[in-house]
């Protein structure tokens, strides 16, 4: 599906990163396989430090602090916003939503929407295409973008699919209509497919199936992973192979649908989930890796949704502040679900990474 | 030793790889090790193995690792 907006801006970007760092070093004991082969592999993904929250910190935690990060030094102002949206799998409660939350723990105005968006990998796009549409209100300002996953929780430490790659974070996106008198257009492309729904799952703790003792105990399951139904499945083969079939056709439709050459693209910001996947992707489409930043994984790992904005924090953060580039944005992942955007993005007010501190009281 | 055995050793030196003709089955060679392998091949022979060839199938033995180095151009 070709979506097309116009005159949308982001405006301003926070990631917010746990200050608790391990190390796969740290971690190769906990495989079944011998610490060369793990040493391979940490080479050719990239896998070295990965952040995750101590136990107990939510997800409208990380939000939290970031919020008040932008309101204490006048980035944003509360009665600015007009609209929270929450791309989420990881959120404080079942019911009511994260953003309902993080509204009423800032004290936020009454006059606004809140919603929550279950998406992951491709999480930072579809909140992008959210917001524009919200922003087609006359009464909707400024909405306020927040990716989150905390899925570290949700991992089975003895699992070497996902273990090592696993990490926390959330970004704080401000999405305006833009005031310039510069006219330019937005040019997304969406689909999904649900029939691979179990491709990447967390089977237990939904209404289908309740956590329980019995959901809690793990189990050897393929390659001498061991996990839990309470722990995230990847099925690490059929989602490589979707990344690597759709994400290039997706893109080719994209350029056609935008009208643009793959050289008129400044960067390509596309989500990280290890340096060998993105490089293949990036043979396959024929982008220079240096227009590719595939460096989140192996300082932060994989948190899902915010991977787009940490290589934007962590690559451009001086850059996106003074000029502006094309980017080509892809996200894919659980759902299934790929989605893409070329958007023009920079002059930004503010492009910046905290920390979220151990031991922070909530 | 030809060069594929010796690529397949360095990366499982525990395994002895002439014995197999299935290394899938045999359960020598995981998802992960095929991905060590993909990018060492890629490396020794400069090329960029398609991400939709890196299935089972193209790494069961060395004859099949061998095809589908020649289907990137390699002479071997």
């Amino acid at each position: 599906m070709n979506l097309f907006f116009r005159n949308k801006r982001v405006t301003g970007l926070l990631t917010i990163i746990p200050e608790n760092e391990r190390n796969f070093i740290d971690e190769m004991s906990n495989f079944d396989v011998p610490i060369s082969r793990s040493l391979k592999l940490k080479e050719v993904m990239g896998y070295d430090k990965h952040r995750m929250v101590e136990p107990g910190v939510c997800a409208s935690d990380l939000a939290v602090l970031g919020l008040q990060s932008l309101i204490s030094r006048n980035l944003l102002h509360s009665q600015d916003i007009d609209a929270i949206i929450v791309v989420t799998q990881s959120p404080d409660y079942l019911m009511p939503s994260t953003s309902h939350v993080i509204q009423g723990r800032l004290k936020l105005k009454q006059d606004m929407i809140c919603m929550d968006i279950n998406q992951g990998c491709a999480g930072f796009v579809m909140g992008l295409i959210q917001s524009y549409m919200l922003l087609d209100q006359p009464a909707i300002q400024k909405v306020v973008l927040i990716n989150v996953d905390i899925l570290s929780s949700k991992v089975s430490i003895q699992d070497r699919n996902s273990y090592p790659l696993i990490g926390d974070g959330a970004s704080i996106t401000i999405v305006e209509r833009s005031n310039s008198t510069e006219e330019f257009s937005i040019y997304a492309n969406v689909k999904m497919d649900g029939a691979r729904y179990d491709s990447l799952i967390i089977p237990a703790g939904g209404f289908k199936q309740p956590s329980s003792f019995k959901t809690a105990i793990l189990h050897e399951v393929e390659e001498g992973n061991f996990r839990a139904l309470d722990h995230l499945h990847m099925d690490g083969s059929a989602v490589f192979n979707f990344v690597q079939t759709e994400v290039p056709k997706m893109i080719d439709d994209l350029l056609s649908f935008s009208g643009m050459k793959q050289e008129e693209i400044d960067v390509f910001l596309f989500h990280q989930p290890n340096r060998f996947m993105l490089e293949k992707l990036a043979d396959k489409i024929g982008v220079p890796y240096k227009k590719m930043p595939m460096n989140v994984v192996e300082k932060y790992g994989n948190s899902s949704g915010v991977t787009i904005p940490i290589a934007i924090t962590l690559n451009y953060k001086k850059k996106l502040c003074l000029e502006n580039m094309i980017a080509c944005c892809a996200g894919f992942g659980v759902g299934l679900t790929w989605a893409s955007m070329i958007m023009p993005l920079g002059y930004l007010k503010f492009c910046e990474s905290i920390e979220y501190p151990n031991q922070l009281d909530n | 030793m030809n060069d594929i055995v010796l690529i397949l050793n360095e990366i499982c030196p525990e395994l002895d790889f002439s014995l197999s003709e299935d290394f899938i089955n045999d359960g020598m060679l995981d998802s992960f090790d095929m991905i060590t392998l993909v990018s060492t091949l890629d490396k020794k022979y400069s090329i960029s193995i398609d991400g939709m060839d890196i299935i089972p199938e193209n790494f069961k033995n060395e004859a099949t690792i061998i095809a589908l180095l020649r289907k990137n151009g390699v002479q071997l």
